[in-house]
């Protein structure tokens, strides 16, 4: 059998796309609640390199939207004013990972013109700044929920396939009852319990909580088979005769068994957690606004008739492509490189 | 000489004629038909309107249910009717009436000779008997809270068959408009139930279509339950055209049920549906591009009575109860920093993103489409941050080193506005809103709720801050916003529990409104009026925000279709209703 290249290009989109959002306040323009109330449903601007006149220029430039007077979001493109296209502008403030404070973006206009490389949404907010900002939610979402999962989920496979007995029984029993539980109507009854008024944090806190511990059950089944089949090993039983402590037995010779199938299951479920996550929030029981999630950004495609007049609207749901495509080439690679390789 | 002769005979006759019938009831009077202004129609067609719910009941004294009392004014037919193009009165089953000096005795001349839709002879029994339906405590109708000023029922009494004799209490400016809607029942058939006390469950979805009826131009056809009503012509309708050729015009009408605005566009599009009651203004935009292709229309019938506003928690039962919410109270009976918000909001910026344009910007309750009432000389201050941070500067608050603005004690002011998820349109006003006083410091966030559980808080436990909301006035008069300003009234939504008014303000509007009432100058009246507006925009029990333009849709080709601006916009004339070509 041959083996998978590494998917390199896979890794490089993903790379791209997990710093692009980490780094939201830097790549992108503008605040992502910043409503300019002047130019709701602006299509995405375009670049230009000739101009009215036929000159070229070196510098992207774009031509500045000006609405037709009387007619809802409709607008021109007003050739006597190129805005040339600049980089490292200051613009609104922002924490650099959390932590920063800076107020350089990577790029834009000089003020007052405002560039929407993706257009603008109802309210005139940057289309591409809540791209970025509101995938550092979805995107992030997933990878920590996934990681919780996959410890929850460890920690019962490993008990449960080591000891075995009744702990093993008591234990998947109780996996059983997770796997049929409708998950989407538990987290409806969670919210429901909540305090009317959450902040953004905290609702992104309780999404990755919530979606995390309820999907430990497919991991640690999945982990307890390994264990099972590891325990028996010649080596294993050999370093429990010499005398070797529970501890110490799982994690020299088994925990390092199960990663392979662990990362496996990472690389399927964070695109699945994603997906849960833009679910909630579509139906306005994730982050609420003004706070971008892709979930909440396609929840303005409800409205029938944004969906039949702005196709940039559905920019969060085409984002979501590349992401799932990813991760599921990610975990065919990983699923034959570790699983079978072992 | 000889034709006047012959004419004088033939009065006479007809005099005699018609004194005979007023002794013997089994003789019918002859037809009074009411000739309709519209233009000449043909007859036959059939016209599909969607209902978002299905209607819940066919009984006209329980139903409160749009949908149900949206079919049921096809049904029935009322003694003084709104004309919802001139928003004045105008006779229907009254065919005449006169006023005492005091204003406070009726006395309605009925038209003679009609029927029901069952055949049977419609007289003052029927009416006598209606409004001793409606006013029965034990009946529990909607009706009887409209009928019923100052504590006091009306009186009907019958004079002669054809003679009603109305008395009230007090005098009303608007008595008149009291019975535009209040369907007259059937006497023949409705007595037996209500002596055996089962009216409220007499017709029901269930019943069979033959034994409802009423006077109303349309009559129940065919009823299927989760998808359509099916109303079919009533042939002893009372109202003629012109030519006197005697109405409706139209075979039947057909009420689908319709879940969403959105499906309901769809059917629209698709040709499944004829009119849409009222558009949104986005689905307006997108209807008005392909209008031409399509062959249908869309109107813009201005401003309607309807008002969007932010409301503050004011209601003085939540001490002890609700103790974070009693703490916020503080701020928002303060009527400074009300008013600092109400400077603080873009109602541009609302008018143009939320409605695309199609709406007005109010600072009052009273919307430009009340052409009658409105004051216009209140004052509409553009909006101003400088403004509302000199106000709350004012008001003891101040703003800490982060921006934030805190109130004398120090804390920070946060508050959530409640939204019905269920109206888009509000929950994006409470979005702008939010921004809006984003930069004075306030951390504001927007709470959208299921509808019910929204009106559950507004109305019952009190336990919200602020809400966007919305209020339609039935009719442009001020008598129907009674229940709104006087502080004893059921939806005096900013604090539902006070027995006396809280406020010197609120006494006031206590006054001005009963005086309103009993005031039956026009001018007088209005002087009045204009004062409760002045009251509302300057102490702002509620912060009036925008008012939307009624829009609607119908296909080309429908004859007489005068949507108006007062509820039901489009089938207020059902009757003249006709199709051009078919």
């Amino acid at each position: 059998m041959t083996r998978k290249r590494t998917p390199r290009v896979v890794i490089l989109v993903l790379g791209l796309m997990y710093g692009a959002v980490l780094f939201a306040g830097f790549c992108a323009p503008y605040d992502p609640v910043e409503q300019d109330r002047d130019h709701p449903f602006a299509p995405p601007t375009r670049f230009r390199l000739m101009d009215a006149e036929g000159r070229f220029h070196f510098r992207p430039f774009v031509y500045a939207w000006t609405s037709r007077a009387g007619i809802f979001a409709e607008y021109q493109a007003d050739r006597a004013r190129p805005l040339p296209l600049r980089v490292f502008v200051r613009g609104s403030e922002y924490k650099l990972l959390g932590l920063l404070a800076c107020n350089r973006h990577l790029f834009g206009l000089d003020t007052p013109g405002r560039i929407a490389l993706l257009g603008t949404d109802g309210y005139g907010r940057d289309q591409f700044s809540r791209l970025l900002w509101g995938g550092r939610i979805s995107l992030l979402a997933g990878l920590i929920a996934a990681t919780l999962s996959l410890s929850i989920g460890t920690l019962i496979g490993v008990a449960s396939g080591y000891f075995g007995g009744l702990a093993d029984d008591l234990l998947m029993r109780l996996a059983e009852l997770f796997l049929a539980m409708p998950w989407l109507y538990l987290l409806f009854a969670v919210r429901a319990f909540l305090p009317l008024r959450i902040s953004p944090s905290t609702a992104f806190l309780l999404l990755v909580v919530v979606i995390g511990t309820v999907g430990w059950a497919r991991p640690a089944r999945l982990v307890r088979g390994v264990v099972l089949s590891a325990k028996e090993r010649t080596y294993v039983l050999a370093a429990r005769g010499f005398g070797g402590s529970n501890l110490y037995v799982v994690r020299r010779h088994i925990l390092p068994q199960t990663l392979g199938v662990l990362l496996t299951q990472g690389a399927i479920l964070v695109p699945q957690y994603i997906l849960a996550e833009v679910t909630l929030s579509f139906l306005g029981l994730g982050v609420g606004e003004p706070a971008p999630s892709w979930g909440n950004m396609l929840g303005a495609l409800q409205r029938y008739q944004v969906l039949s007049s702005y196709w940039w609207m559905l920019a969060p749901g085409l984002a979501l492509i590349p992401v799932f495509w990813g991760y599921h080439v990610l975990a065919d690679f990983l699923h034959e490189r570790l699983e079978f390789g072992r | 000489m000889q034709r006047t002769f012959q004419a004088l005979l033939a009065v006479v006759l007809l005099l005699v004629a018609s004194g005979v019938a007023q002794t013997t009831k089994s003789a019918p009077a002859k037809e009074e038909l009411l000739t309709s202004p519209g233009e000449v129609g043909r007859y036959g067609g059939r016209l599909v309107v969607s209902h978002r719910a299905e209607a819940k009941t066919l009984n006209p004294v329980t139903a409160v249910d749009r949908p149900s009392r949206e079919v049921l004014y096809r049904m029935h037919a009322d003694l003084i009717h709104i004309n919802r193009a001139t928003q004045r009165t105008e006779p229907a089953l009254a065919q005449s009436w006169t006023v005492s000096g005091d204003g406070r005795q009726y006395r309605l001349r009925l038209r003679r000779g009609i029927r029901f839709s069952d055949g049977q002879p419609f007289d003052a029994d029927d009416v006598v008997f209606s409004f001793q339906v409606y006013l029965d405590e034990q009946v529990h109708s909607w009706q009887r809270d409209l009928l019923i000023a100052h504590g006091q029922a009306i009186t009907v009494r019958k004079l002669d068959p054809y003679t009603v004799q109305i008395n009230l209490a007090q005098p009303d400016a608007a008595a008149e408009r009291l019975f535009d809607g209040v369907a007259i029942l059937p006497k023949h058939l409705l007595e037996k139930p209500y002596q055996d006390g089962t009216l409220a469950q007499t017709w029901g979805v269930t019943t069979p279509p033959e034994q409802i009826v009423g006077l109303g131009p349309f009559r129940l056809k065919k009823y299927a339950p989760g998808q359509q009503i099916t109303l079919g012509k009533n042939p002893y309708y009372w109202k003629a055209d012109a030519k006197g050729n005697r109405l409706p015009y139209l075979d039947e009408i057909t009420f689908l049920v319709v879940a969403s605005e959105d499906a309901e566009i769809i059917r629209f599009q698709a040709g499944d549906t004829d009119i849409i009651n009222r558009l949104s203004a986005d689905n307006y935009a997108l209807l008005a591009k392909d209008q031409q292709t399509r062959g249908y229309a869309v109107q813009d019938l201005g401003p309607g009575l309807e008002y969007n506003f932010l409301l503050f928690n004011m209601n003085d039962d939540t001490a002890g109860r609700l103790p974070e919410i009693a703490r916020k109270q503080n701020w928002f009976r303060e009527v400074k920093f009300r008013q600092a918000i109400s400077a603080a909001i873009d109602r541009a910026g609302i008018i143009r993103l939320v409605y695309q344009g199609r709406a007005t910007a109010l600072w009052t309750h009273v919307t430009p489409g009340n052409k009658l009432w409105i004051d216009s000389r209140i004052p509409q201050p553009p909006q101003s941050q400088g403004r509302a941070r000199e106000l709350l500067q004012a008001a003891g608050f101040t703003w800490n080193q982060e921006g934030k603005l805190v109130d004398h004690n120090g804390q920070a002011v946060e508050f959530s506005i409640l939204t019905s998820s269920s109206n888009n349109q509000r929950t994006q006003i409470a979005n702008i809103i939010q921004q809006d006083l984003a930069k004075l410091g306030m951390q504001v966030s927007v709470v959208p709720l299921e509808f019910r559980a929204f009106v559950q808080r507004i109305t019952q436990t009190h336990e919200y801050e602020a809400a966007v909301m919305g209020l339609v006035s039935g009719d442009a008069d001020p008598n129907p916003e009674m229940s709104i300003w006087m502080s004893t009234g059921v939806t005096h939504l900013w604090n539902l529990s006070e027995k006396n008014p809280a406020t010197p303000w609120e006494s006031e509007l206590d006054r001005l409104m009963q005086q309103q009432v009993v005031t039956l100058n026009y001018q007088a009246r209005k002087k009045l009026y204009d004062r409760v507006q002045e009251i509302v925009a300057e102490q702002l029990p509620i912060l009036c925000v925008a008012s939307p333009n009624i829009l609607v849709a119908g296909k080309k080709g429908l004859g007489n279709f005068r949507p108006a601006i007062l509820d039901p916009y489009t089938l207020h004339n059902a009757e003249e209703l006709f199709w051009k070509q078919k």
